[in-house]
């Protein structure tokens, strides 16, 4: 399994070695090799396949698994819950800054199958630890199903930093193919001060329903969602999040970026509750679509319910097309028609791509670019 | 001696309408041709058709950029070919940082060349040493392209790009337009450093004021779609002071 790794330039030691990035490969929802584990071991983090932590931490796992996601939360998420073989965990205990990023990649590549694996972070009182994941599949024609559990907990003072780059095979150019990402992602801010921040650039999949969310529990919690999500093709994204505010002074920022292209649908679903607990609680929200050529949708749908007078919600919501005035001053400059897009959809998304990890970064603005070969002209 | 930029009998429409009625010019290396013209004349029309903008539909004649037709070719083509057009309006780009479109444009250019790209460090400290002659200073180059740049800002912009990209063909479409006059003078000098015996530039224009500072070779006045009048720098003057009326009336 790891040649096969190596195979698909994932390289588990060397470049990750270079780069810091602690790595843990899950190859069709077996965890296949984890990196780095001695040297976190020594700073008292634990991150290894969930299989391993069921064997030798139980009751942390007994004590945090489906404490944010019930087994019965939905449909995608009880099948998950049933079948589930592995996934990650990562525990960072009182106090540490973990010293490194931590990374899992997944890959399905069994055919006629779907990946089920469950993720659970924990970070104690006054720790902290980014995490990123990132996918990939190999075509093929069949539709495939990813129905993953994603948790995160988070501790006084705490903050944990989730970021994603969605690859997922999307489909062949008339829709035939890809794959069916249906996750289950919510983080809750148990303590006060605590913080979760997702970031997601979603370019994959035929068929993404996703909405990472944060519970904001403790007093003066925050919680933030920055998301781009690019669909071309004939791909669907249904795509956003839920900000539950509980706690006095808990504070959320949601920027998401949806362009489509080809004749794909993208969507921005979103909910803002605040609770009645939820004493001077505010959000933002900024939800900017952009459309690359005539064929493709653009929809938002936020939900907003209020139940504390003292909150302030703010929503902030654009649509535009990439205008031929930009395009030609690029063009003009000589550069391509396809850079030149590639270049005005990578400002578009700016705001969001700076908050991912520099490892990531330049990965996703070049997959940004790839998603959107064939979509101009 | 073929000419950098040559136009055979151009006609062009914007939709339905004719705006280039027969235009023919001849620009050689090293020289510096200014057109002026009246409002509606079809100056920015003309830019727009020589960079090959979509919308604007070549009827008749022939666009020859050393000796080779480029009616066929799309804008960026073109512009790896040797053209730049300075923008009348210089576009926003959100988001867009400044040193990474720079850096696309140049090595756009350079691949076309067979060159290799550029190395990243000597790149920053070569557009620094470029943009510091025009006044643009670090805070500039950090900002998104021509987001929250004033016009002066917007125009200085456009003449670092041209230095940067080194074109056999410049067109400067109403550069001076909505410059103050120290922010002309600025952006003049510019200019005036480019002029090259390898280069050729055609400064389009609606005031005179403009070729005080960039003196040019020979002036044509457009009206109406043609070229009615061709001179010395002299002829500028002369508009100066009797206007666009007294000149048509004088072809």
């Amino acid at each position: 399994m790891l040649a096969t790794y190596e195979k698909l330039g994932i390289p588990l030691n060397e470049q990750k070695r270079l780069a810091n990035v602690a790595v843990d490969a899950v190859f069709d929802s077996v965890s296949v090799a984890t990196t780095f584990r001695e040297e976190l071991a020594k700073a008292g983090v634990i991150f290894c396949p969930i299989s391993e932590a069921i064997r030798d931490y139980p009751e942390l796992v007994q004590k945090y698994m489906g404490s944010v996601i019930p087994v019965g939360d939905n449909y995608f998420a009880a099948l998950n819950s049933a079948v589930f073989t592995d996934g990650s965990f990562v525990y960072i205990p009182k106090g540490v800054r973990c010293p490194m990023e931590l990374s899992t990649y997944f890959r399905i590549n069994e055919q006629n199958t779907g990946q089920f694996e469950r993720t659970l972070i924990i970070a104690e009182d006054s720790s902290y630890v980014s995490y990123l994941e990132g996918c990939t599949a190999p075509q093929r024609d069949e539709n495939q199903l990813h129905a993953a559990v994603v948790e995160l907990v988070a501790m006084q003072d705490a903050e944990i930093k989730y970021s994603t780059v969605q690859n997922w095979y999307p489909g062949d150019e008339n829709g035939k193919g890809g794959i069916y990402n249906f996750v289950t992602k919510r983080g809750v801010c148990r303590g006060a001060r605590s913080k979760i921040s997702w970031t997601q650039v979603e370019t994959g999949s035929a068929i993404t329903w996703k909405y990472p969310s944060c519970v904001l529990q403790g007093e003066n919690s925050v919680g933030e969602f920055y998301s781009v999500a690019l669909t071309n093709n004939m791909q669907q994204a249904d795509t956003g999040t839920k900000m539950i505010h509980i706690g006095a002074g808990s504070r959320s920022t949601i920027i998401s970026k949806g362009i489509s292209a080809g004749k794909s649908q993208n969507c921005y679903r979103g909910l803002v509750q605040m609770q009645p607990t939820a004493e001077n609680a505010r959000n933002f929200t900024q939800c900017d679509s952009l459309l690359v050529g005539d064929r493709c949708g653009a929809h938002t749908v936020p939900y907003i319910v209020s139940r504390n007078p003292s909150a302030k919600i703010e929503h902030e919501a654009t649509t535009s097309r990439i205008s031929e005035d930009q395009l030609f001053y690029c063009l003009q400059r000589g550069i391509d028609e396809e850079d030149a897009v590639s270049l005005i959809v990578n400002g578009f998304c700016k705001e969001v791509m700076k908050e991912l990890p520099m490892e990531f970064a330049v990965e996703a603005q070049k997959l940004i670019g790839i998603s959107l070969e064939g979509s101009v002209g | 001696m073929t000419a950098l930029l040559e136009i055979r009998d151009l006609h062009a429409s914007v939709g339905d309408q004719p705006i280039l009625k027969g235009i023919n010019l001849t620009l050689n290396a090293g020289e510096v041709h200014a057109i002026m013209g009246p409002n509606g004349s079809g100056k920015s029309t003309m830019s727009y058709v020589l960079a090959g903008r979509d919308g604007y539909e070549v009827t008749g004649g022939d666009v020859l950029i050393n000796g080779e037709s480029v009616l066929d070719m799309s804008p960026d083509e073109r512009a790896r070919a040797g053209m730049f057009l300075a923008f009348q309006y210089p576009v926003e780009l959100p988001g867009v940082g400044g040193m990474s479109f720079l850096r696309a444009a140049v090595n756009a250019r350079r691949l076309e060349a067979g060159e290799e790209e550029v190395d990243q460090l000597a790149f920053v400290k070569m557009v620094r040493a470029k943009a510091r002659d025009l006044g643009i200073s670090d805070d500039m180059l950090k900002r998104a392209v021509n987001v929250g740049f004033s016009g002066g800002e917007k125009k200085r912009y456009e003449i670092l790009q041209m230095a940067l990209l080194e074109p056999s063909i410049a067109v400067l479409d109403e550069t001076d337009s909505g410059l103050d006059v120290d922010a002309l003078k600025i952006v003049s000098d510019g200019v005036n450093m480019l002029r090259s015996p390898e280069r050729t530039m055609l400064v389009i224009t609606h005031y005179q004021r403009l070729l005080n500072h960039i003196v040019p070779d020979y002036v044509h006045i457009l009206a109406d779609g043609r070229i009615r009048r061709s001179g010395g720098k002299e002829l500028a003057l002369e508009v100066e002071e009797s206007g666009y009326a007294g000149i048509d009336d004088a072809a």
